[in-house]
């Protein structure tokens, strides 16, 4: 046994040392250096602050903008501090009240729309921070944002189109809309 | 299955196997000492470790000897997480000044990180120092796999080797693993991660200043700062608002490479690979799909190539990929098909151009049904538990298929090593069972399989399934383990069968809505990671050992061939036979049950 120990003990401290001190600074360094944008969290600044990131999703409650999804995370939504889904079961009846919930929400929200709710639109995400909508969601809300900034409708649609990130190899993934980008793009329409 | 999700599939299992079949070469190169080519400039590193260790590289060990180090090395790594996570607080890179992690929870991911599990039963950005993510949890990442491969190499040296009394040497096995294989991998893919926008460095959490304001309600906490409860025994609650959003960082891109690579698993973040941070784009998505199943496919190769016949290997592959695509139909075409009761209220869960559509609980808008469906038949077909959806909110039989697949034993494609280890134990398994239909002694590549093989082989397969059996039944009859239900009626039961089925085949993911961070679960599940490690383990290095001091036998007319489609469908008949036999009636009791009442409409 001790002469096994020998042996355990100085490797395990040295590959300790590669893997667990090395590697990882090793890789922040040539992070920082390629890629000092992605490294750092794709941050969004706006007269020096930071508003956000690309990749997190925000809390939008306002007429004027897009909605994202249902967020778990608590106790507030879309606490970035807290990642969460749920882990509501299909078949549970707070799973099934919550997505009435919602629905009611949208429909009250939404008078003057006909097509059915996206799904997307009345679940939670994985994360709690989803950044993104699907196509349909952002369609599903461009008449009530339309009306809250009294903007063309035309406009709104263009403006939601050029957002929608397609497909990668036009195979993975699905097309969807970046709520915080298109909803920054909104306020930087109007402010023009 | 819809055509784009059929293409996704095809486009992912030809870049496997394209990706698969080099590294195979170059993985069975490096273990069997060879120089390992373009990195060889580490071979200096390699010799001054051994050197300082004082460990005789050429020296081989006899497989009582390699299961004595290997276990005392995994001791130590044990040892290593669990004093770092008590001493956080006191330690350096703590920007966030992340308290000391409690001691049944310490001692919880110790275990989980030893075995190549990495059950998460705490929350990643709230917990973890970078310093215990760096050092604790990313170094097990690396040498839980390493060992995971060291005893597969061990096993295959078992058949390749005739009439010898040693197995290899444990130490050189890890290294060489680690150091030209993990390692190196393991850069190049963080670096690729980082350029899709996962996140590497060593900030403190970020404040993003918000578009909006957020209204929230939380818990009233009275002056020592525990929450109020109010007359009706729940806690009292306040109108809150805020306008700041913490962004949490660190060093994730590196530990994310080896999480997959390594089929650990164990996120940075709670939400593991849904986690924007961790996994932003279809495309980080796919390379982490590729990165799971990348080794174990290999390794299937590396066994062709040790034992001179490529065939044999393919074999293993091809019974491996059967039982997988298999397994992606049912769940895609599940998690497609969505909640009937969902409709039935007026929402939209038909696929389109604009939408993914299918049940979107608990999954992400950029992976749609189709991404996240493949990613949970691998991660769950493999032994690795990352997750890019919350299981628990998977459909019944969306959740039944990842649920199976561990419960074959973490066979299809499995762990690095033990997922090729466990499938070998099975095609032992399955000649000796064509052995007694025909009565004729089973033989598997040359080597007569015997009283003393048949014994070890029994105790690993199983070792799990009581495991998994006996603690969940223990779960389900006392208080403490009803408590952690988050779901009520059959679902319920299943989260705890998941819980131990997990942690017992060393997968790691989990239905999360389950408490697990309380003593009873950290414990138990604990028990059953470790068991369903080590006593996979010994006893496979003692068939090992034992293979290897046989003589070869010549193939003969009344060889029973191992790598034709007969064998290959025998093969999957054995694992298929022995998981139903020991799970259906278990699984009768939540997914199927649960299924059932959704459909009619209870």
């Amino acid at each position: 046994m001790l002469k096994t120990l020998r042996p355990a003990l100085v490797l395990f401290v040295i590959l300790s040392a590669i893997t667990g001190l090395a590697y990882p600074l090793l890789t922040t360094g040539l992070a920082q250096l390629l890629f000092p944008y992605q490294a750092n969290g794709s941050l969004i600044e706006k007269n020096g602050q930071i508003i956000g990131s690309q990749l997190i999703g925000q809390n939008f409650t306002g007429t004027q903008y897009f909605w994202g999804r249902p967020s778990a995370t608590s106790p507030q939504a879309y606490h970035a501090g807290s990642s969460s889904g749920s882990n509501l079961g299909p078949t549970n009846p707070a799973q099934l009240d919550a997505v009435k919930g919602n629905l009611e929400r949208l429909r009250k929200a939404h008078p003057t729309q006909t097509a059915t709710v996206p799904v997307d639109l009345v679940t939670a995400s994985a994360s709690g921070l989803d950044p993104d909508i699907s196509v349909a969601a952002a369609y599903y809300q461009m008449d009530r944002v339309a009306a809250a900034r009294q903007m063309q409708m035309a406009r709104l649609h263009k403006l939601v189109d050029d957002h929608i990130i397609g497909e990668t190899f036009g195979l993975s993934g699905e097309p969807r809309v970046n709520v915080l980008a298109l909803n920054l793009a909104l306020d930087g329409l109007t402010a023009r | 299955m819809s055509t784009p999700a059929l293409l996704q599939l095809g486009l992912f299992l030809l870049v496997l196997l394209a990706l698969a079949w080099p590294l195979s070469s170059y993985i069975t190169r490096v273990m069997q000492g060879e120089n390992p080519g373009v990195l060889r400039f580490l071979a200096p590193l390699e010799r001054s470790l051994y050197r300082i260790a004082g460990i005789r590289p050429d020296e081989d060990m006899g497989w009582r000897s390699y299961a004595v180090a290997l276990l005392l090395f995994n001791l130590l790594g044990a040892l290593a997480i669990y004093g770092l996570q008590r001493l956080q607080g006191i330690l350096p890179l703590n920007p966030q000044a992340l308290a000391a992690v409690t001691p049944d929870s310490s001692f919880n991911t110790a275990i989980s990180f030893i075995t190549n599990t990495n059950w998460q039963g705490y929350a990643g950005e709230t917990t973890m120092s970078y310093l215990t993510q760096m050092l604790g949890l990313t170094v097990q990442n690396f040498l839980s796999a390493a060992t995971g491969a060291a005893v597969v190499i061990a096993l295959i040296r078992g058949f390749a080797r005739h009439n010898a009394a040693r197995i290899g040497n444990f130490w050189v096995d890890v290294s060489r693993f680690t150091l030209y294989i993990l390692l190196p991998l393991s850069l190049v893919l963080a670096l690729v991660f980082t350029q899709q926008g996962v996140i590497q460095n060593l900030l403190p959490y970020q404040t993003a200043h918000t578009v909006e304001v957020t209204q929230f309600q939380q818990p009233k906490l009275d002056a020592k700062g525990s929450p109020l409860i109010g007359k009706d025994g729940k806690p009292v609650m306040v109108d809150s608002q805020t306008r700041q959003q913490t962004l949490p960082m660190g060093p994730v891109a590196s530990q994310e490479a080896i999480k997959m690579l390594g089929t650990n698993g164990g996120g940075f973040f709670n939400a593991n690979s849904a986690h924007p941070f961790e996994n932003p784009t279809p495309l980080s998505n796919l390379l982490q799909e590729l990165a799971i199943f990348l080794i174990p496919a290999a390794l299937c190769l590396v066994f062709g190539r040790m034992v001179g016949d490529r065939r044999q290997g393919w074999a293993i592959l091809a019974a491996m990929l059967l039982m997988f695509v298999t397994a992606v139909v049912v769940e895609t075409s599940a998690e497609q098909a969505g909640v009937p009761q969902l409709s039935a209220m007026g929402v939209d869960q038909q696929a389109s151009s604009m939408q993914a559509g299918g049940n979107m609980e608990g999954k992400e808008s950029r992976f749609g049904i189709i991404d996240t469906s493949l990613f949970t038949v691998i991660t769950t077909a493999a032994s690795c538990g990352g997750v890019v959806a919350m299981h628990d909110s998977l459909t019944p039989v969306g959740g039944l298929v990842p649920t199976f697949l561990m419960q074959l034993g973490e066979v299809v494609f499995g762990g690095v090593g033990s997922g090729l280890y466990g499938m070998l134990v099975f095609a032992i398994l399955a000649v000796f069972i064509a052995g007694l239909m025909v009565g004729r002694t089973p033989e598997y590549l040359g080597k007569k399989i015997e009283t003393y093989e048949m014994k070890m082989t029994a105790i690993t397969i199983l070792v799990t399934p009581i495991l998994v059996l006996v603690l969940t039944a223990i779960a389900v009859s006392l208080d403490a383990g009803k408590a952690g239900i988050a779901n009520p009626g059959a679902h319920g039961f299943s989260e705890i069968l998941y819980a131990f089925t997990s942690a017992a085949n060393n997968n790691g993911s989990a239905f999360a809505g389950l408490s697990a961070n309380t003593p009873f679960y950290n414990i138990m599940t604990a028990i059953a990671m470790f068991f369903g490690r080590f006593l996979m383990i010994v006893p496979i290095l003692a068939i090992a050992g034992s293979l290897a001091a046989k003589k070869r036998l010549a193939v003969t007319s009344g060889t029973l061939p191992t790598h034709g489609p007969l064998f290959v469908v025998l093969l999957i008949g054995t694992v298929l036979l022995v998981g139903a036999l020991n799970y259906v009636p278990a699984l009768a009791l939540g997914p199927v049950v649960e299924h059932l009442q959704m459909v009619s409409g209870h």
